[in-house]
């Protein structure tokens, strides 16, 4: 996995809540073997019209945020299914950041896994950045995961918390398996007490 | 020793490693898999060079993408779901692991053939790349869904890099009304907390309604523990449990049970274990319950109206108009009002052979109404054989219904088996996302005795007064 850096970019600005896997990527698409090129059909359904045409209202298709790096999302932002797809996709449409006041619990692991970085905020800090995000691509955010910081077009500064083991692991470029498989020993110790303890399973 | 809850017992049973900052290596008991979020984990495996640790604890089964008509025996006409089903069909061979192709009987939606083969069984940890995993933990187990990086992680490691949820204790007190099934049980639950109320915890269901309710209620119950947004949710194993795993397949024997059944019988949260949430729901306010937007919270009794979207606070207004929009409804509209297209009944929810038996028995002698379209779609070839031999399938096909194979279906639409736009659904499955059942098909999630009233009538109806 590549580094995580620094990241100063557009803000796009999608306040809906309950935005789930669906949304982010129907499952229509789910049917790939790889992990790779998902990211031109990322909100699919909503970003495209039935015949395959582009819907202008939709925030990624102005021109505006096309290259948005940030997402700044509603509440409970990627709830449903466990599609790892989901990210994939964000990722490959050039998105690094998602910020939102929470996330649902399997999107926000897959985020990590994946090389990019969904931050919680709180309600007010989320109408700031919201507020950013809206005035378009002269007003880039920064966002700086070694100091914990993002920094609005307007240069104020919201501190935010992160795992120190998940951002350990994502400015490192770390692989989660490499990692534990350096534990190996603790799991084989497991599995021959658990063969006494337990020899059912 | 400090008092635990269930899940605490179940974790700490399970720990491999544990570093400074809390964070843990997890033992996985059980991993189950299935075409859609794996084909990319055993590349990543192939590409390092890894092996499966422990194909022994493996199981896989094609489900989202089999069609469920009875020319699948022929193969699957989709160019992109045959290659995915293939794909699993060639990494259960190379990496050695259990495997029930499309045409074996016990073939079925993985959350239904892990309990019915007894892979899954109480005090297990069990993951799948499928946010319904939460299923098994109607048997005390701690299951919970995962992306597939950690279904590659699995693969390699056996085990998960996980922090620990909190605690969540729902309650559902005293007894449910007549036409009141698990299901209402489980929507009413995400209607009271909302589908972030979990985010964080673990719920353990638990009070009288709970312990009243069969294998197949409880797997219902926790299946949707993810809509309403907690890693798992469980219920601590009882007799009923122990019962409904004797003698299965893949179940403990002999001595192995005896063994099994004392360390199972130790699993339940201490009488003052500490909660850091608890939500009380008394049984017998529970009405049989219909949604009526695009996110599971969207719950209501089927007595009530279309709310108005200005009733709501916050993010949830636009997000109500926009529900509601997308639904076809309007504000006032009463529930039972809403005419319907297509009736399915089936997915890792509402698949089980207590589903098929509680749907017939509103059926039994009746007609579907015309027009509609009606589906019932079993969770594996063993609960679509038992429903023959009761005769459950002759009822559904001489009411009007099509007797289908095991699979996902309509659930997703990644199959055949999908709405067209505009198209009205009364489904037991568990998602009314926009989309979800096909691209501008529109959702009504109800239990199954709820699903089957619906299709005698052709409008959501309350199902009491057809009993």
């Amino acid at each position: 996995m590549e580094k995580f850096e620094k990241i100063h970019g557009v803000a796009a600005p999608m306040p809906l809540i309950n935005i789930d896997t669906d949304m982010i990527i129907p499952k229509v698409h789910l049917k790939t073997i790889k992990r790779s090129g998902l990211g031109v059909v990322l909100f699919d359904e909503m970003r495209y019209h039935e015949d395959g045409s582009e819907n202008e209202d939709f925030v990624l298709n102005k021109p505006a945020y096309r290259n948005a790096e940030i997402l700044v999302a509603g509440d409970n932002f990627g709830c449903g299914s466990s599609r790892e797809h989901a990210p994939w996709a964000i990722k490959d449409f050039g998105i690094k950041v998602v910020i939102s006041t929470s996330f649902a619990d399997i999107f926000f692991n897959n985020c990590f896994k994946n090389g990019i970085l969904p931050i919680v905020v709180s309600p007010e800090e989320h109408e700031t950045l919201m507020a950013d995000a809206q005035k378009g691509e002269n007003a880039r955010m920064t966002v700086d995961l070694e100091n914990q910081e993002i920094t609005t077009s307007d240069g104020e500064v919201i501190k935010f918390d992160v795992d120190p083991h998940k951002k350990h692991c994502l400015l490192n470029g770390l692989d989660d398996i490499g990692l534990t498989m350096e534990k190996a020993e603790y799991i084989d110790r497991f599995e021959s007490q658990a063969v006494q303890s337990r020899p059912w399973v | 020793m400090s008092p635990k809850t269930l899940y605490d017992k179940i974790w700490d049973a399970h720990v491999v490693h544990e570093a400074e900052d809390g964070t843990c290596l997890l033992y996985i008991d059980r991993h189950l898999v299935h075409e859609v979020t794996s084909p990319q984990a055993f590349e990543g495996l192939r590409m390092a060079g890894r092996k499966v640790r422990a194909p022994e604890k493996t199981i896989a089964v094609p489900d989202h993408n089999v069609p469920t008509t009875p020319d699948r025996v022929n193969g699957i006409e989709n160019e992109e779901s045959r290659i995915q089903v293939e794909a699993l069909d060639k990494n259960a061979r190379d990496f050695g692991i259990h495997y029930y192709p499309v045409n074996d009987i016990r073939q079925g939606i993985v959350h239904i053939v892990g309990p019915e083969q007894g892979w899954t069984l109480p005090g297990m940890t069990v993951v799948c790349g499928d946010s319904h995993t939460a299923t098994h933990g109607a048997f005390g187990a701690l299951a919970h869904g995962i992306g597939t990086s950690e279904v590659e992680h699995v693969l390699a490691t056996q085990t998960l890099i996980q922090k620990k949820s909190k605690n969540m204790k729902v309650e559902i007190t005293g007894k449910l009304q007549p036409g009141v099934t698990a299901k209402d049980i489980t929507l009413a639950v995400i209607g009271e907390t909302g589908t972030a109320g979990g985010t964080g915890y673990v719920i353990e269901y638990c009070g009288e309604a709970i312990r009243d309710l069969s294998m197949e209620g409880r797997m219902t119950v926790c299946n949707m523990a993810i809509e309403g947004g907690a890693r798992a949710g469980l219920i601590a194993p009882d007799e009923k449990t122990f019962e409904y795993v004797k003698g299965r397949p893949h179940a403990p024997k002999g001595a192995q049970w005896e063994a099994a059944l004392a360390w199972w019988k130790t699993l339940y949260s201490d009488d003052d274990a500490h909660w850091d949430k608890v939500v009380t729901i008394r049984g017998e306010d529970i009405a049989p319950v219909v949604t009526w937007g695009t996110s599971p919270e969207d719950v209501l009794p089927i007595t009530a109206t279309v709310p108005n979207p200005e009733d709501f606070e916050g993010g949830k207004v636009e997000a109500a108009r926009r529900s509601i929009e997308y639904m076809g409804l309007k504000p006032g509209q009463k529930l039972s009002d809403i005419e319907i297209d297509t009736v399915f009944i089936g997915s890792c929810t509402n698949g089980r052979i207590e589903d098929l038996r509680a749907a017939a028995e509103i059926l039994k002698g009746k007609k579907i109404k015309d027009g509609i379209r009606a589906m019932v779609v079993p969770g594996s070839g063993l609960v679509r054989a038992q429903a023959e031999e009761e005769g459950i399938a002759d009822i559904f096909k001489e009411a009007g219904f099509e007797w289908r194979l095991a699979g996902c279906s309509m659930c997703l639409a990644m199959n055949p088996d999908q709405l067209s736009p505009g198209e009205r659904c009364a489904a037991t499955s568990n998602r009314n996302f926009e989309g979800r059942q096909g691209r501008g098909g529109r959702t009504h999630l109800l239990s199954p005795a709820m699903a089957a009233a619906a299709a005698i009538t052709g409008k959501l109806t309350d199902v009491r007064e057809l009993m």
